[in-house]
């Protein structure tokens, strides 16, 4: 019971984690905070499974494209809507939020419901690890999560363009004056996490059925891990999404599955009381980037 | 040559607007207009409006109540995603009182406004500390949880919601109290708003630091904004309960959050009657396009980004440029 509890908690942990990257990546680099998030990482999965099931295509092409899609359109979203508007926070905050739920409701109203919108998963089968029964997608989920962040940290460490980020990160005028343009980098970073964000669905997604509601979920798990993590902090997000993930499944092992989702508001509020900037926010409390 | 376009005062604007030398009925009428016309208008529409378009109309006036306290909220420098907190506060608590303890909508309105106002006030008090984005997270989690508690603990009718709700009496009663709100809350802000106390507010916006070097408390007078806010959201909560005979977990949906932020982007910001206006031609809008069923939300959602793309003054700026400006193109030096 225990062992079961600490593995899926590690899991539940590491998808949290996953889900959050992408938008803090983003929001770390360039400052813009990606509300059309949530509906980025819908529009992977119904268009990896448009590629399997309506073009016949194989996974390893579909999903590919998916991302690379995604990604495009995210900075396409930067480059056609977010540039005009870029340093007005409301403004920036309104047009995406507005983007995303015109891409969800969309989805809704071609009629992308129901239990047939599922993706495969990666590998099919199941190992025990010690008495408790894991499924290989699960166990995948961990990999791509470990492989994900440690990615993350390589590239922003020992590439030009993870460099650019960095650079553009802490001063964006100086990046200029060395040759790094701006608004480029930054529409490489939104597209960057989008990208992250639609690996991290083509992972999960296959756990459950991909349902138009899951865009906004997701968006609210994001925002949550960031909050108590502290926003563009990738440490932060990496202990906020253990802390929480960890305290959901205990939820959800002693109390009842429908609690689950007031562990993360009630994490929010104690550390809005707290610690406002978040659990290892480096900006002071009232220098926040916007 | 280059031209520009150069933007000059009308003269009757300045005469009636600083100095205040209303020496004749045009001028007086010049000021009057903007402001009767439209409050003529409306109770003109509601008088000559069938039963369907007066509700229609009724549940306009709390939209733009809803987009008037977004607006208020925002002048504060605080941009919330989540006005459906708001309203889902007021309604649900002039349910369960109406509901468990029999009280008529007579108290349960006021007690609605005034409490829903301190709860959400309470519940936002952690996140004014934080500028920025923060702010925007919050509100726009807020109401989705609140929504899954009541789903999960299945409190107040859980997915059900109560129904059978006593009314306010009579459809016209409905309306106009709707309709008179309505411009109490418009004119009294857009009055407060131009006094030192808006200016304030308007300062906590622009540059908070610059305010606190002047000595003062920008938490305190951010809670009183937000209180304001708060409050005006949760009275239009509590009047569709009543208006409808019903709450649920439907109060707490994005609409209510969506359509007040697009109306503000189509109305324009900062002005209060911009936000009023975008609603008053976003709700019926809605109404007609009743068939399109989904698609409508989309329709909303690619207004919104248009607008705040590509014409960010909003409506009201361009109109209220017309009246009082007339405009030329000059020839420019080289």
């Amino acid at each position: 019971m225990l062992e079961g509890t600490l593995i899926y908690g590690f899991i539940n942990s590491v998808i949290l984690m996953l889900v959050a990257l992408g938008f803090s990546v983003t929001f770390g680099i360039s400052g813009v905070a990606n509300f059309a998030y949530g509906a980025l990482y819908v529009m992977t999965g119904f268009l990896s499974w448009l590629g399997l099931n309506a073009l016949g295509l194989p996974y390893w092409i579909a999903a590919p494209a998916a991302v690379v899609i995604t990604a495009a359109v995210a900075a396409l979203i930067y480059w056609f809507i977010l540039l005009r508007v870029r340093g007005l926070v409301v403004s920036e905050v309104i047009a995406t939020f507005g983007v995303g739920l015109a891409i969800l409701e969309l989805f809704r109203y071609l009629g992308f419901i129901g239990f047939e919108y599922t993706l495969p998963p990666i590998i099919d089968a199941s190992v025990m690890i010690g008495d408790t029964y894991v499924d290989a997608q699960r166990l995948c989920i961990v990999a791509t999560g470990i492989l994900l962040a440690a990615f993350l940290w390589f590239f922003t460490h020992y590439t030009k363009t993870g460099l650019a980020f960095r650079g553009i990160a802490q001063d964006e005028r100086t990046a200029l004056t060395l040759g790094i343009n701006g608004d480029k980098v930054a529409a490489l970073s939104v597209a960057f996490g989008a990208g992250y964000g639609a690996l991290a669905a083509l992972v999960i997604l296959p756990l459950g059925t991909i349902a138009v509601n899951e865009g906004y979920n997701v968006l609210v798990n994001a925002l949550a891990v960031c909050i108590v993590g502290g926003l563009g902090s990738t440490v932060g997000i990496i202990v906020a999404s253990f802390l929480i993930g960890f305290a959901q499944i205990l939820t959800a092992t002693y109390l009842e599955t429908s609690w689950m989702m007031l562990v993360s508001l009630v994490a929010i509020l104690a550390i809005l009381v707290i610690k406002p900037s978040g659990l290892f926010g480096h900006q002071k409390q009232l220098e926040e980037r916007i | 040559m280059a031209q520009r376009k150069e933007r000059i005062d009308r003269g009757i604007k300045v005469r009636s607007d600083d100095v205040f030398v209303l020496t004749s009925w045009r001028e007086m009428l010049y000021l009057a207009a903007p402001r009767v016309v439209p409050v003529v208008a409306l109770f003109v529409l509601g008088l000559v409006a069938g039963p369907y378009w007066e509700r229609v109309l009724i549940s306009t006036c709390m939209f733009a109540l809803l987009a008037i306290s977004w607006d208020l909220l925002n002048s504060a420098g605080m941009v919330s995603l989540g006005q459906a907190l708001f309203f889902g506060v007021g309604a649900y608590i002039a349910g369960t009182l109406n509901h468990y303890l029999g009280l008529p909508p007579g108290l349960t309105i006021p007690i609605a406004t005034i409490g829903g106002g301190l709860l959400c006030t309470l519940a936002l008090l952690p996140v004014l500390r934080l500028r920025g984005i923060y702010f925007a997270m919050v509100t726009l989690i807020l109401p989705m949880m609140i929504e899954r508690v009541i789903e999960a603990t299945k409190i107040f009718g859980g997915t059900e919601g109560i129904s059978g709700l006593s009314t306010l009496g009579n459809e016209h009663l409905e309306f106009w109290l709707a309709a008179v709100v309505v411009f109490v809350a418009l004119f009294g802000f857009r009055r407060m708003m131009g006094a030192d106390y808006g200016l304030l507010l308007k300062g906590i916006n622009d540059n908070d630091r610059a305010v606190m070097s002047a000595g003062m408390n920008i938490y305190f007078y951010k809670a009183q904004a937000l209180f304001m806010a708060s409050a005006v959201g949760a009275f239009a909560g509590a009047f569709m309960t009543h208006a409808y005979q019903f709450v649920g977990m439907p109060v707490f949906a994005l609409d209510y959050s969506m359509i007040p932020i697009a109306s503000v982007a189509v109305g324009g910001m900062g002005t209060l009657a911009g936000p009023m206006l975008g609603s008053f031609i976003l709700v019926p809008l809605s109404e007609l396009l009743r068939g399109l069923g989904g698609l409508r939300v989309v329709i909303y959602a690619v207004i919104l980004v248009v607008f705040t793309v590509g014409l960010p003054e909003g409506i009201f700026h361009y109109l209220s440029r017309k009246y009082n400006q007339f405009e030329r193109w000059v020839g420019v030096e080289r």
